[in-house]
């Protein structure tokens, strides 16, 4: 067989691969050398092998760092999931209270992370801010900088704060683009408003539910800011997650080999799950499509 | 049972959606709604359904007032022009949910379901989910869901609408038999006049949000009320041209001149509008009472065996269809006949006062 081989089409793709190496192969070849060698200076660096690997995998810090980034990252979509599609249904369908509640909705989107993180910074502060003062008032005794579990919580509660709105706004257009149609129908059938959830709101929604799911997921696995602004992953470790501790090994320390090698791992970790969700994704769209 | 609309209104927003309807629906009859779109079919279906309340008016089952009652305890069943079924639950789930709801019991439903799903011949399909069948067999589960409850009222909204032609075709030859044996009222929504003949049974041409005429299907067709009737029930529209009687003859505005003959011969002078069907005209001259028309070829449109020809004359367009295919040229000036015996007249109003015998109208020639 007689193949065409037009070597012009080497030449179209080189653009893109200048920038794919520039941005992101190149850099992240150079994590790839530090994780692979101890460097002194320029000059002087010595090849260690896996050593680096085996150091970080085997530190107790790094697993605490991960399960309590686990145990967030699911309370994060365990909370704004559900709460986000109750908020979704709840939203008029017309009139003037749409674009109301669209903007109010917009509104947390659009505040920068370590902006979201000084506000309730001060908003929990026992002494001046509203927040605290309030629930220490009622007799509750919060502090997020002495109280593990008060910090965990208010990093847990601005995230939801924030983030929420992106769930409800995905849902609430997967709920628009029902034809009124099925309602219609569900009516004469004589079905109850959770049979409606159940049997067409929530499979016309799964498309949608499922690319919302895969965002929270991934950025609330990336958090870095809201718990550097509120307490710099403190009291001790509460809320050092994984982006914390990376950032303790190699600015706080300077151990760039052990903290490159963690970077690779942290990187390996995302990319799994996001391989995970695309297929999930992908396979929902060719369910779709038939 | 008997359905009875008294003088049902609904006006949305200061907006007259519904004008004053009324009409009877007998059991076990199918009824066609034929209308352009936005002409309220759908509203009016809604209102059937008991979906929403007309503004004024009232609805009777049997002499029965259930203006008010809520859709759930009426009965009914409706397809809509999208194909609406439950998204995760398979064709046979799908089907059997209204009588899930009634609860019908186990045995009874697996047998009904089987029947009916054999009866729109998706019996293979049961274990599909909806997104795995094609529009047509989409349709069909929404359909076997409506027939599988014993409705007392069947709505159908446009449903093939969505369907390509072939499909549509098959369909529609289906549904007067498959409904046939019922005591089931159906009625039809569509807005097309050729489904409205093939679907027979009774015809109410709505337009503008009143039901201008309601009677056996060819009845209306042979007869339309109104001239705004004969452009809904024709397709093409039907060709108008405005006309005066005086000295004893028919004068149309192109300047030719008719005999007042056969069903013409009672017109009184005045104005009138004359109205001949594009089937009805002919470009060879079948009869010495033919008049010959002089028009410019506008556009000509061929379909499988006819050719429609559009031509302009004194600032009208007229569509004249052809047997076989023609090709005729654009700008050219061409030929035609117009039987006067074909001719249906209305007066000053817009109402018919003439209609030519349904023998001359089925007939080619006179």
């Amino acid at each position: 067989m007689n193949k065409i081989t037009n070597n012009k089409a080497w030449f179209l793709v080189l653009p893109v691969f200048f920038i794919v190496a520039i941005s992101a192969i190149i850099p992240l070849m150079t994590v790839v050398n530090y994780s692979v060698q101890d460097i002194f200076d320029p000059q002087t660096r010595f090849f260690v092998g896996t050593e680096w690997f085996e150091q970080v995998l085997g530190d107790r810090r790094l697993h605490d760092a991960l399960i309590r980034q686990i145990v967030y990252t699911m309370s994060v979509l365990l909370i704004e999931v559900p709460l986000g599609i109750a908020v979704a249904l709840t939203l008029p369908r017309k009139g003037w209270g749409v674009s109301a509640s669209m903007v109010l909705l917009a509104l947390p989107l659009l505040i920068p992370w370590n902006v979201v993180g000084t506000i309730w910074q001060i908003f929990g502060r026992a002494d001046i801010g509203l927040g605290g003062y309030v629930i220490n008032m009622l007799g509750i005794d919060y502090n997020y900088s002495q109280n593990p579990m008060d910090a965990w919580v208010t990093v847990l509660v601005m995230d939801v704060w924030h983030w929420t709105s992106l769930i409800v706004l995905l849902c609430y257009a997967g709920l628009r683009s029902i034809p009124d149609a099925y309602y219609q129908a569900a009516k004469i059938d004589g079905a109850s408003n959770w049979a409606v959830f159940r049997f067409i709101q929530l499979p016309k929604m799964q498309s949608v539910l499922v690319i919302g799911v895969l965002l929270r997921f991934m950025d609330s696995f990336m958090i870095y800011t809201e718990p550097f602004v509120l307490t710099g992953g403190g009291p001790g470790t509460a809320t050092t997650f994984l982006s914390q501790f990376l950032v303790t090994i190699a600015v706080g320390q300077f151990d760039l080999g052990p903290a490159a090698a963690f970077s690779l791992i942290y990187f390996l970790i995302i990319l799994l799950v996001c391989w995970v969700f695309y297929t999930v994704v992908m396979n929902a769209g060719k369910r779709e499509e038939q | 049972m008997t359905l009875t609309l008294e003088n049902i209104t609904k006006t949305v927003g200061g907006e007259t959606h519904i004008d004053d309807v009324s009409m009877t629906l007998e059991p076990g009859s199918f009824n066609v709604l034929l209308g352009r779109t936005l002409a309220g079919k759908t509203s009016l279906m809604r209102m059937m359904a008991g979906l929403e309340p007309p503004t004024s008016g009232r609805i009777l089952v049997n002499d029965a007032d259930v203006t008010g009652m809520a859709v759930q305890k009426r009965n009914v069943a409706m397809v809509y022009q999208q194909f609406i079924n439950y998204p995760s639950m398979n064709v046979y789930d799908n089907i059997a949910s209204p009588l899930k709801l009634q609860g019908v019991d186990k045995a009874e439903i697996e047998k009904r379901v089987r029947e009916t799903a054999e009866l729109m011949h998706i019996e293979h399909l049961l274990d599909r989910l909806p997104q795995e069948l094609s529009g047509g067999q989409q349709q069909r589960t929404a359909m076997a869901r409506a027939m599988v409850k014993d409705c007392t009222l069947l709505l159908l909204d446009e449903p093939l609408v969505n369907l390509d032609y072939k499909l549509r075709e098959e369909l529609r030859e289906e549904i007067p038999n498959l409904l046939a044996k019922r005591d089931t009222i159906v009625v039809y929504a569509t807005t097309e006049p050729m489904e409205a003949l093939l679907l027979g049974g009774k015809c109410a041409v709505m337009h503008e949000g009143r039901v201008t005429q309601f009677g056996p299907t060819t009845e209306v067709y042979h007869n339309p009320a109104y001239v705004e009737t004969g452009l809904i029930f024709s397709d093409p529209p039907i060709n108008l041209l405005k006309a005066e009687v005086r000295d004893g003859a028919l004068y149309l505005a192109s300047g030719h001149q008719v005999s007042l003959s056969g069903h013409l011969a009672d017109l009184g002078n005045g104005n009138y509008t004359v109205g001949v069907r594009a089937n009805h005209l002919s470009v060879e001259q079948e009869n010495a009472q033919c008049v010959a028309m002089q028009g410019q070829v506008e556009l000509a449109e061929i379909t499988g065996s006819e050719t429609f020809v559009h031509v302009h004359f004194n600032d009208v367009s007229w569509v004249i269809q052809e047997e076989g295919v023609h090709n005729p040229r654009l700008g050219e000036a061409t030929t035609f006949y117009l039987d006067p015996n074909r001719l249906f007249a209305y007066d000053a109003d817009d109402r018919l006062v003439a209609a030519p015998p349904s023998e001359i109208q089925n007939g080619k020639a006179a």
